[in-house]
C-alpha cells in the first residue's frame, strides 16, 4: 500500500498488461479479446483501430448493462412528466426504479412522477394468457390518477417472447384518452449487443412520437437543446445555471430534468449541442435531417472543455453580445475553480486512474482528472462503438452486423413545412473554416496518451487484473464494480450514479469533483485493509490438544 | 403406473387416436388418466360426451390459489380421469408455459398419488415440439414413453422425425423412450410398408396399422369413442388391438432420427413404387 506513483509507473510495460489479460482464455476468446485491447500508439495521420459493439462471449461476467437499462433508465429515465410503465414481471420496474440518482425540479406545475415506480407486475398466468389486458388496465389506471401529458411503455424480456402486441395496446388507448401521449418501446432486454441497442431505440419513439408535437413559439434567445445530458447528481441544474447567466436559452435537454412539451418543442432550436454521443447521436441527425437544426460536440464535464464549449456555442450564433457574455461568465466562474485547483494539486498531482463507464464519460472525464494533474493510464467504454473511440470519420466504413441491424433504423425526410434551415451553406462553411466543427467527434483515443491502455467491454476477471498490475490510484466504473475494486484496496468512485456526489459538471461540479476526488485518493483508509495482526504479529502461538 | 405422452403432426388425429385407444384399456379394466396438453382443451372431449370441461389453467386464474383436483378432474367413459391444461387463446400469451404450470399443479394436487390408483397416465400434446413447453412431458420423467401418431404423408413423417429429435435429446438426461408409431392411414400408397420401413430406420417399431373408417368420424359426431358408440364396429376392434398392442409393448428405444436426404429417399422410394 506505500508504493509510491513512480514506482508504480516503472512496474509495468502496455504489452506485458497486454499478454496477462489475455494469458489465461481459450485462444479463440483471447483472440477476440486482443481485438478489443488496444495499446494506444501516437501513429501518424491515423488513429488506431478498436474493435468495440460487439457480442461479449457467453461466461465472461461483463460490465455491460441490457437494453432494457438503456431505454427505461438512461433515456426516458430523467423526463419527469411522463409515466413510464415496466410492463413485465417487477424486477426490471423495481431495479431501475431512481438508481441513476437522476434528479428533477418538480417545477411550478409540480408534475413529477420520477419517485414512482410503475410496473405491470405480470404474474404467471399473465405470461401464459398474454398480458395486453393487464398494460390495457394499467395505462387506464395511471391515466385516471395522474391525467399525464404522456405514458410510455417499456417491454422486458418476457413480452418479448410471448409477443404482446404494446404499440397497438398503446395507440388505442392514445386514441381514446385523446389528451394523453401513448407510445410504447420494445426494448427487450436481450435485443442487441449491450444497452447501446436500447438507446437506438428509444430515441427512434422519442422522435416519432414527440418531437415536433408542440408547434406553440418559445421565448429567449439562442436557443438550443443539450442532448446526451442526464441530470445526474444535479449536473443539469448546474449545465442549466451556466446557460441562463450566459443568455442561453436551453428548450429541451434529452433527458435530464425534461418535460413532455420541452421534447415536444424541442425542433424550434437553432442549435443541438451533444455532450454523450453514444445514446443520443441518432436524435441530433434526424433533428438536422426533418427540421435543419445543425449539430455540434460539446463537454460539460471539466472547467476547461465547458468554457471550450460556451465558445464554441458562441462562435455559432456569432453575436458579440453573447461572445462577450459568456468570457464575462468564464472569467466570473474561473477563479473559485483555481482556488481550489490549486489547492488539491499538490496532492493529486502524478496520480493515475482508470474509466471504464459509459459511452462517454470514460473519455469526458480525462478532462477533469488532467486539470488535477492526474493521468488516465486506461480507459474504455461498456457498450460504445468504434466512432466513440477513433472518431466519425470511421463511420462510412464501419461494417453493421447482424446485431446492429436488427434494430429499427427510421428513414428521416426533410419536413415539408417546418424544414428551414438555421445556416446558409456558406454561413456553414465559414463557420467550419474558422475552426467550428458540425457533425463531428474525434472519439476518445486521440486525446490519452501514448502507451495508455483503451479496452472496449471490460469485464470482472480483466478489471481485477488491472487494478492488480497497474495499481491505479483510483477506478470509475459503476456499482456492480464498486466493491470488487475496493476489496482489492483502491478507491472506486462510481461515474454512472456519482455514489452519493454531484454534480460533477460545469464549474461548480468541477469544483466538487476535485474535492471528491482528493479525498479518495488521499483517503488513508485503505492503508488499513490488512489487520494489524495480519501485518505484524505482536504475539504468536500454537494450539495445545490434549 | 405408465406414463405415455402421444405426439404427431397436427391434424393426424392424435386425440382421436388417443382416447379410442383409452377407451380400449378401459374396457380391459385399467385406470387411466387423460391430460390434454393443447391450449383449445379438446383432448378429453370424446370421453366426456362434450367440451364441458373447466381447464386447469382457466380454474387457476378464477380461483387463484385455492385449487382442488375435484375442480379440473373429471370422470368420463368407464371411470377414465379426464384433465384439460388449456391455455390462451391463437396469438397471445404463451401456451408451452401453461403446460410446464398445469403439469405441476396437477402434481402438487396429488392426480399421480399411488392411493389414485392409476395405471395409465397420457399426455395428448398440441402438434410438434415446437419449444420448452411443449417438451414438457417428455422432461423430468412426466412421460417415460412415447407414441407419435403418423400416417405416409410426407409432412407427417417429417414431423415424426424432428419429434424423435426431441426425444432424443432428452432420453440422453432423462428415462423417456421411444415406444412406437402408430399409423393413422390416409390411404397413402404403400402406407403400411413405408411406414414400417421408416420405423425401423428410427430404431422403434410401427406399433399398431389404423386403416381409415367413416365410423370414427361418426362417433365423434356423437361425441363418443368409438367402442362406446359402437361396440361392434370393425373399427372398434381396431382401437381393441391397438391398446392391446400398447398394454403388451415391451420395445423402447431411444431413437436415431433421419437426415433430410434420408427422409426424401424414403419418400421417394416407396411412394413412386407404383
Amino acid at each position: 500500500m506505500t508504493t509510491t506513483t513512480s514506482e508504480k509507473q516503472a512496474a509495468w510495460e502496455p504489452a506485458e498488461v497486454k499478454a496477462e489479460l489475455l494469458a489465461r482464455y481459450p485462444a479463440k476468446v483471447a483472440r477476440k479479446r486482443s481485438r478489443q485491447i488496444l495499446i494506444n500508439e501516437a501513429l501518424e495521420n491515423t488513429t488506431p483501430e478498436i474493435t468495440a459493439n460487439v457480442r461479449t462471449t457467453p461466461g465472461i461476467i461483463t460490465m455491460r448493462g441490457c437494453t432494457y437499462a438503456g431505454c427505461k433508465g438512461v433515456v426516458l429515465g430523467p423526463s419527469r412528466d411522463i409515466v413510464n410503465i415496466t410492463h413485465g414481471p417487477i424486477g426490471c420496474g423495481f431495479y431501475s426504479w431512481l438508481t441513476r440518482r437522476n434528479q428533477t425540479d418538480a417545477g411550478p406545475d409540480g408534475e413529477n412522477y420520477m419517485p414512482y415506480c410503475f410496473s405491470t407486475d405480470m404474474q404467471e398466468s399473465d405470461i401464459i394468457f398474454g398480458g395486453e389486458k393487464k398494460l390495457t388496465a394499467a395505462i387506464q389506471e395511471a391515466y385516471d390518477l395522474f391525467h399525464p401529458r404522456a405514458i410510455a411503455v417499456f417491454a422486458t424480456c418476457p413480452v418479448g417472447l410471448i409477443g404482446d402486441d404494446i404499440h397497438t395496446v398503446a395507440k388505442k388507448m392514445k386514441e381514446k384518452f385523446g389528451d394523453c401521449n401513448v407510445f410504447a418501446f420494445s426494448c427487450e432486454g436481450y435485443k442487441g449487443v449491450s444497452q447501446s441497442a436500447d438507446h437506438h431505440i428509444a430515441n427512434n419513439q422519442l422522435f416519432r412520437h414527440i418531437v415536433g408535437e408542440n408547434d406553440s413559439p418559445r421565448e429567449g434567445g439562442f436557443k438550443i437543446n443539450l442532448l446526451g445530458e442526464y441530470n445526474i447528481g444535479g449536473d443539469g441544474f448546474e449545465i442549466d445555471r451556466i446557460f441562463r447567466k450566459c443568455g442561453i436559452t436551453c428548450l429541451a435537454t434529452y433527458s435530464g430534468n425534461s418535460t413532455y412539451d420541452q421534447f415536444a418543442s424541442s425542433h424550434l432550436a437553432d442549435l443541438n449541442a451533444v455532450m454523450c454521443h453514444r445514446s443520443i447521436n441518432y436524435v441530433a441527425d434526424m433533428l438536422e435531417t426533418r427540421f435543419g437544426i445543425p449539430w455540434i460536440k460539446v463537454n460539460f464535464i471539466g472547467v476547461h472543455a465547458t468554457a471550450k464549449s460556451l465558445r464554441k456555442i458562441a462562435r455559432y450564433f456569432g453575436d458579440r453580445e453573447l461572445s462577450d457574455r459568456v468570457e464575462e461568465v468564464i472569467a466570473e466562474e474561473m477563479p473559485e475553480v483555481e482556488k481550489v485547483m490549486a489547492e488539491v494539486r499538490p496532492r493529486t498531482e502524478g496520480k493515475t486512474a482508470m474509466l471504464f463507464v459509459g459511452g462517454s464519460r470514460a473519455h469526458h472525464y480525462q478532462e477533469l482528472f488532467a486539470e488535477m494533474g492526474m493521468k488516465t493510464i486506461a480507459a474504455g467504454y461498456e457498450f460504445a462503438h468504434r466512432d466513440d473511440y477513433e472518431g466519425r470519420q470511421v463511420l462510412p466504413g464501419l461494417e453493421v452486423d447482424a446485431d446492429s441491424r436488427n434494430i429499427e433504423e427510421i428513414r428521416v425526410e426533410p419536413d415539408p413545412d417546418r424544414f428551414r434551415p438555421r445556416k446558409s451553406e456558406k454561413e456553414l462553411r465559414q463557420l467550419t473554416e474558422s475552426g467550428l466543427a458540425f457533425k463531428e467527434y474525434e472519439g476518445m483515443i486521440p486525446d490519452m496518451e501514448k502507451n495508455t491502455l483503451v479496452i472496449d467491454d471490460l469485464n470482472q476477471y480483466e478489471a481485477e487484473k488491472l487494478v492488480e498490475m497497474m495499481r491505479p490510484d483510483i477506478f470509475c466504473a459503476g456499482i456492480k464494480e464498486k466493491y470488487s475494486i475496493q476489496k482489492l484496496g483502491v478507491p472506486m468512485k462510481q461515474l454512472h450514479s456519482y455514489d452519493s456526489g454531484g454534480p460533477y459538471a460545469g464549474f461548480r461540479g468541477a469544483v466538487n469533483f476535485y474535492r471528491e476526488i482528493d479525498r479518495l485518493v488521499n483517503s488513508r483508509v485503505w492503508s488499513y485493509m490488512k489487520a494489524p495482526w495480519q501485518v505484524n504479529p505482536q504475539l504468536s502461538a500454537t494450539y495445545q490438544w490434549e | 403406473m405408465r406414463k405415455v405422452a402421444i405426439y404427431g403432426k397436427g391434424g393426424i388425429g392424435k386425440s382421436t387416436t388417443t382416447q379410442n385407444t383409452v377407451a380400449g384399456l378401459v374396457e380391459m379394466g385399467r385406470k387411466v388418466m387423460v391430460v390434454g396438453c393443447d391450449p383449445k382443451a379438446d383432448s378429453t372431449r370424446l370421453l366426456l360426451g362434450g367440451l364441458a370441461q373447466k381447464s386447469v389453467l382457466d380454474t387457476l386464474r378464477e380461483e387463484g390459489e385455492d385449487v382442488e383436483l375435484d375442480d379440473i378432474r373429471k370422470v368420463g367413459y368407464g371411470g377414465t380421469l379426464c384433465v384439460e391444461s388449456g391455455g390462451p387463446e391463437p396469438g397471445v400469451g404463451c401456451a408451452g408455459r401453461g403446460i410446464i404450470t398445469s403439469i405441476n399443479m396437477l402434481e402438487s394436487l396429488g392426480a399421480y398419488e399411488e392411493n389414485v390408483g392409476l395405471d395409465y397416465a397420457f399426455y395428448d400434446v398440441l402438434g410438434d415440439v415446437v419449444c420448452g413447453g411443449f417438451a414438457m412431458p417428455i422432461r423430468d420423467g412426466k412421460a417415460e414413453e412415447i407414441y407419435i401418431v403418423c400416417s405416409g404423408e410426407m409432412m407427417a413423417m417429417y414431423a415424426a422425425n424432428n419429434i424423435s429429435k426431441g426425444i432424443m435429446k432428452f432420453a440422453q438426461s432423462g428415462s423417456v423412450r421411444l415406444g412406437g408409431l402408430i399409423c393413422n392411414s390416409r390411404n397413402v400408397d404403400n402406407e403400411k410398408e413405408m411406414i414400417q420401413e421408416f420405423a425401423r430406420k428410427l430404431g422403434t417399431q410401427m406399433i399398431y396399422f389404423v386403416p381409415r373408417d367413416n365410423d370414427v368420424q361418426r362417433a365423434e359426431i356423437n361425441r363418443q369413442t368409438v367402442i362406446n358408440w359402437k361396440p361392434d364396429a370393425r373399427q372398434a376392434d381396431e382401437y381393441r388391438g391397438l391398446a392391446r398392442a400398447i398394454d403388451e409393448n415391451e420395445m423402447f428405444v431411444v431413437p436415431t432420427p433421419l437426415a433430410i436426404e434420408e427422409l426424401e429417399k424414403l419418400l421417394m422410394d416407396y411412394g413412386l413404387m407404383n
